[in-house]
């Protein structure tokens, strides 16, 4: 697995091996209705790594990191998440192991009632509740400086930009320092400036916080400036695996159009 | 031209006849069995509150937020209404008690009314058009915007966090401002008394209070809650089961007002037949 990355794995002082998988999962399946969504997904995120998982709108992208985290119940396959099984948690089982994971959701997903400072209190005092006010205010301000956004503490939801609100919901997400953190489609809606913002971001909370990032997105850019390797859905289905020279060289169609959109 | 057999003529017309029936029986039965799985789920929504509310961790904090957003944010609306509503009643009725020469009846007419009646069913509608649409709205823009699912993921409990503290806020502040449009109904009704004649204040509310006994308050005070524990209820259930689009909001908001008035209704008519059975 290692020889295919192109972009270099960080050092991490989590104690789990490099070569053993956070997130595995086998043979999903999932449907809404008579519409099927996902029909066979494998997928195995190493520790540390980015994976990039790669598809066009409606291929089940979002669906697939739903269901890690059990927001959506999948009809078949499993899910292991530190070598966990997702469906077999109890609702404490769940709670605890969603502390270990920030998700990034695609809209934001801002508290609107709620300032900048209390988007990011929230989950801080359920999550770290033994942090004291001063500790937690220190935490607040080191996140959204690394965000670069420490001026907007005061701020509501609504006074933000598309981009300002995907930073501080990112920096909202790593405020509880995640073991693993899962991007749902985290450039969309932006203009490619502040895209590559948001991907360089990425990479620094990679490099930062030692997570281990599952990706989902259908921007090439944010896949080529993040993965260390991508898998790509089509149909609801693996398509492809590998680095991103495997993606560039390839002759397939299907993968030349998402380079062909780059140009 | 061929003319067909009148019999085959009447087995395609019974045939035709049948098709219909069956695809009308098909019909009803759909509507049926989702009339029936909407009220399953409100019920088990209702069994998921009831469980949330006497779990650990209680979210006191939110639930004070929510008796202020319920609350405190009402009294205008309130204030106005209860006021018209005492002041128009006693306008109403001032000539057919002048009619009957039963005009000194009139504060202790008002006071009844308003206390066992108009008082807890209008504010009850007001508060369905505000309350219920607003948390209707809130909740489903939430789930929309996945704010709802921001809050699972952060280890945070939403039917805990979000619903149990305003179904308990709605059932709590309701009543109380119910009792205070009571209040206000009947300051606006000495008002209007006071348009065409000269009543003192005092006077009017001794009259009021004379024809008033425990027994007006009480069933009127216990079906209060009960209406704001529907409101909340379904305002709540509307928004937490919004569907994924933005349209989905408006509907959430408006089937919320629709549902929660219904019910006071309902309550209501319950309400006044047990109170006539027992008294």
């Amino acid at each position: 697995m290692e020889t295919s990355q192109t972009k270099p794995l960080p050092d991490t002082s989590v104690k789990m091996m490099r070569d053993e998988p956070v997130i595995e999962i086998n043979h999903l399946r999932k449907s809404f209705d008579n519409q099927e969504v996902l029909t066979d997904v494998s997928l195995k995120l190493f520790n540390g790594e980015n994976l990039v998982v790669l598809g066009k709108s409606g291929s089940g992208k979002s669906v697939l990191i739903k269901c890690i985290v059990r927001l959506l119940k999948p009809d078949e396959g499993t899910i292991h998440v530190f070598n966990e099984d997702v469906s077999a948690l109890s609702s404490d089982g769940l709670a605890e192991l969603r502390q270990k994971i920030g998700f990034l959701f695609q809209s934001g997903a801002l508290y609107d009632s709620m300032t900048v400072k209390q988007n990011l209190e929230f989950p801080l005092r359920r999550i770290k509740s033994n942090l004291t006010g001063k500790e937690r205010e220190e935490k607040i301000l080191e996140v959204l400086e690394n965000v670069g956004l420490a001026d907007a503490l005061d701020k509501m939801p609504s006074q933000l930009s598309g981009g300002m609100r995907k930073r501080i919901s990112l920096a909202r997400t790593i405020v509880v320092s995640p073991m693993i953190m899962l991007y749902d489609e985290p450039t969309a809606g932006l203009d490619p400036v502040t895209s590559d913002e948001i991907s360089s971001l990425i990479n620094t909370i990679q490099e930062k916080y030692k997570t281990s990032s599952l990706i989902i997105t259908h921007d090439i850019n944010c896949a080529l400036n993040t993965a260390n390797r991508i898998i790509m859905l089509k149909e609801g289905g693996n398509y492809k695996e590998g680095n991103i020279a495997d993606f560039r060289n390839s002759t397939d169609p299907f993968i030349k159009s998402f380079f062909i959109q780059k140009e | 031209m061929k003319q067909s057999h009148p019999v085959i003529r009447v087995k395609g017309f019974a045939a035709g006849q049948s098709m219909k029936l069956s695809e009308k029986t098909i019909a009803k039965t759909i509507v049926a069995s989702n009339f029936l799985t909407e009220f399953a789920d409100f019920f088990l929504f209702f069994a998921l509150i009831v469980k949330e509310t006497f779990s650990r961790n209680f979210e006191f904090k939110e639930f004070f937020r929510q008796c202020f957003q319920v609350g405190y944010k009402s009294l205008p609306l309130i204030s106005i209404t209860g006021t018209i509503m005492g002041l128009v009643l006693t306008i109403q009725s001032r000539p057919v008690l002048i009619d009957f020469g039963a005009v000194s009846m009139l504060p202790g007419m008002v006071a009844i009314s308003l206390i066992r009646e108009m008082g807890p069913v209008i504010t009850a509608l007001i508060c369905a058009g505000k309350i219920g649409s607003g948390m209707g709205a809130e909740l489903g823009s939430m789930k929309v915007t996945e704010q709802i699912d921001a809050m699972e993921v952060s280890s945070t409990n939403p039917i805990r966090f979000l619903v149990v503290t305003r179904v308990l806020a709605a059932t709590l502040m309701i009543p109380i401002l119910i009792l205070y449009a009571d209040a206000l109904g009947i300051m606006g009704s000495w008002a209007g008394a006071n348009i065409k004649g000269d009543v003192p204040f005092v006077l009017f509310f001794s009259q009021a209070f004379s024809h008033v006994s425990f027994m007006d308050f009480l069933p009127a005070v216990i079906k209060s809650f009960f209406f704001g524990a529907a409101i909340g209820l379904v305002g709540c259930y509307k928004g937490y089961n919004a569907g994924r689009g933005t349209e989905s909001v408006g509907v959430a908001a408006n089937s919320a007002v629709v549902l929660a008035s219904l019910l006071v209704i309902i309550l209501d008519l319950i309400a006044v037949q047990i109170t006539d059975m027992l008294v």
